[in-house]
């Protein structure tokens, strides 16, 4: 009889403030898993800035930083910059990251610094009560969008992983959903390729991870999965959209 | 080839509730038990037969709250 | 020692590298430009790590990750792009981070004009950001004095675990004058047990956050933060007076309007009025005994700025209605003329000798 799977140590005992069924659980789990698998747990400096996800610094078994809204980029790289051998991570929301942060994380793509974004996309504010946030979709409503997001007055949901990728110091980015044990497991595969990139200090990596919020949205976790797959993937295409080149 | 048999564990006053694993189990084998609550005012997930599990541990990779151990015999 | 004639913005650069500093995150904003411009030539000679930040709000967010991590760093920067810093700096003096903060001020409010200002007392003082914080605010009025200021704010950075803020004005910024390095420390600083490193898996994580969701634990850590305030003012009070004991008035100034208030003063004294100078070095703390200690028979006291008016509501509550106060200022970017202080001390004296 062999143990197949049990809790990682890269999450302390704490037990997670986070809504049933909320994704950022599951996320945690496959960030906290990665750094144990590739040895750098204790060597680990994690940044997490305002959203759900604020307490991180309770959850994740390493030395953390708590950040300013949208600045964890740069705060990221003032950390990478003074320790260049420890390994450095950030984990933003949609609002954090692709609103108020959006300067931040383009210029950390454009300067190509060496650590790695973890970037959960839910497509609303969470923490805040469910906004509209820049990535919620055409229609969906939310409590700053009472009669669904329009486009004329608001645009587009923003595809950050796209954009990015355009940049040149941005060596890895690829997105990935979280609804499907499955997804889950390509998830978990994208997250170690993503920090190896930092590992082997080949540039900027991040990797977009579809979500779910299940109190905003105002449905069951399980409807929740169910809505992710048929309204925002058709949106966000999962996919690698930039990884380095083979090593000479 | 002989199936794999799996034993689950679940830290009950851990879960939420959410039914995740619920849905996610090839042999549909996990339920909430609606007749009580845990620690935390949920109806805890658990699993009757247990003889049927095949360790896929879809189960655990899919829930948010750690609450499961999988075990393949 | 021999002494090196710097112009005041590459000085500020050289005592930083003296003094150990090896990061810098900064922004190009006028009158400071010389200061990012030199860290980028020789911090990288030093060993240190020089980044241009996309924007002022992105490097002292750069600041606090690099403090956090146990660096001793700096930010510079000029009132509009201070103002940008003020979210930064809250999070910083919440976190009890060290770091030296420099501000060569310029005309506003707003954009304002780039000519040499001293609009940002209230800014530095009050805090500036949100919530009751204080942090050490030092304001040199020659380019030696900036050096030994922007040297010893590392220490006190250090040692009170704060933000220091190092408040110059675009003239201060742009002369030049001879300077040589002292880097004697004062201070014994404890060993930065607290920075995020990494565990190495030998003890729990070290966290570097200012939230505190349980108000009763915030009250807690605002109890503990308004404690170092209370000795820093205990310690950190710095004043340099020249005759307030018998003169007839009280100049009060601090920076380089200082000392347009003292050739003011030899001007008057060849005319027989006898005046005083009480100039602040420590702006935050701000060194009220030294108006208390003002001789009884002083007619005035009168507060010169390069603003509207702000370091003098510190000089009231110092004074606490004992003496009159007098206030001349010129903002915009425009700098007093000694005469003009001289018109208005003899203004204000009606004549009297």
């Amino acid at each position: 009889m062999a143990i197949v799977f049990e809790k990682t140590k890269g999450l302390t005992d704490k037990p997670t403030h986070y809504c049933p069924g909320c994704t950022h659980g599951i996320i945690h789990r496959l960030v906290a898993e990665a750094m144990v698998e590739l040895g750098v747990l204790d060597n680990a400096i994690g940044v997490a800035p305002v959203g759900c996800s604020v307490l991180a610094y309770d959850y994740f078994n390493c030395d953390m930083q708590q950040a300013a809204h949208g600045r964890a980029p740069a705060v990221a790289t003032g950390i990478k910059r003074v320790h260049p051998d420890n390994f450095v991570f950030t984990y933003q929301g949609d609002g954090d990251l692709a609103s108020i942060g959006t300067a931040e994380i383009v210029h950390v793509a454009h300067r190509g610094e060496k650590f790695s974004t973890i970037f959960v996309n839910n497509a609303i504010y969470g923490m805040t009560g469910g906004q509209m946030a820049p990535t919620t979709l055409i229609g969906q409503k939310a409590t700053t969008s009472p009669y669904g997001r329009d486009e004329a007055t608001t645009g587009k949901p923003i595809r950050m992983s796209e954009m990015l990728a355009t940049i040149d110091g941005a060596a890895f980015v690829e997105r990935v959903a979280v609804n499907t044990p499955a997804n889950i497991r390509k998830a978990k595969k994208a997250i170690l390729e993503c920090f190896k990139v930092q590992l082997e200090g080949r540039g900027f990596g991040i990797v977009e991870v579809l979500s779910t919020c299940p109190t905003n949205w105002g449905i069951t976790p399980v409807e929740a999965m169910k809505w992710l797959e048929n309204n925002m993937i058709p949106y966000y295409p999962l996919g690698n959209f930039k990884k380095p080149g083979e090593v000479e | 080839m002989a199936k794999a048999k799996g034993n689950v564990t679940f830290e009950e006053d851990l879960c939420k509730g959410c039914g995740l694993c619920v849905t996610v189990c090839p042999v549909n084998i996990i339920s909430l038990d609606k007749g009580r609550l845990n620690k935390k005012g949920y109806y805890p997930a658990g699993i009757e037969e247990m003889d049927k599990c095949i360790a896929c541990v879809n189960c655990a990779t899919v829930c948010p709250d750690l609450v499961i151990t999988v075990e393949r015999l | 020692m021999t002494k090196v004639l710097m112009k005041g913005n590459e000085a500020v650069g050289a005592a930083a590298i003296a003094a150990g500093c090896r990061f810098f995150f900064g922004y190009p904003i006028t009158p400071q430009n010389e200061i990012p411009e030199y860290m980028s030539r020789e911090l990288e000679k030093a060993g240190g790590v020089f980044v241009q930040a996309e924007s002022e709000v992105a490097a002292i967010n750069m600041v606090y990750g690099a403090s956090g991590s146990g660096a001793r760093v700096m930010t510079s920067s000029s009132s509009p792009g201070i103002a940008l810093k003020q979210e930064g700096i809250s999070y910083i003096a919440g976190a009890e981070l060290p770091c030296v903060i420099v501000d060569m001020m310029r005309g506003g409010p707003g954009l304002g004009s780039i000519q040499p200002a001293q609009g940002d007392y209230f800014l530095a003082t009050r805090g500036g950001g949100n919530g009751d914080y204080r942090m050490l605010v030092l304001a040199p009025a020659n380019v030696q004095e900036l050096v030994d200021l922007v040297i010893e704010g590392f220490d006190l950075a250090d040692f009170y675990r704060s933000p220091v803020m190092i408040l110059g004005d675009g003239m201060i910024g742009q002369m030049m004058e001879p300077v040589e390095f002292k880097t004697e420390t004062k201070h014994d600083l404890p060993v930065k047990d607290w920075a995020t490193v990494g565990t190495g898996g030998k003890r729990k994580p070290n966290i570097i956050n200012s939230l505190y969701l349980q108000a009763e634990d915030l009250e807690n850590h605002n109890i503990k933060l308004q404690k170092k305030f209370a000795k820093m003012r205990e310690n950190e009070k710095r004043v340099e007076t020249y005759n307030t004991k018998d003169a007839d008035l009280v100049l009060t100034a601090y920076g380089t309007t200082s000392r347009i208030a003292k050739t003011a003063i030899s001007k008057l004294e060849k005319e027989g009025y006898k005046v005083g100078l009480i100039r602040p070095i420590s702006l935050y703390p701000f060194p009220n005994e030294a108006y208390e200690e003002i001789g009884e028979n002083v007619k005035a006291v009168l507060t010169i700025e390069m603003s509207a008016g702000q370091m003098i509501d510190d000089v009231r509550l110092s004074l606490n209605g004992k003496i009159p106060t007098y206030f001349y200022g010129r903002t915009g970017g425009m700098v007093p003329t000694p005469e003009e202080i001289v018109d208005k001390v003899k203004e204000i004296l009606g004549g009297d000798k």
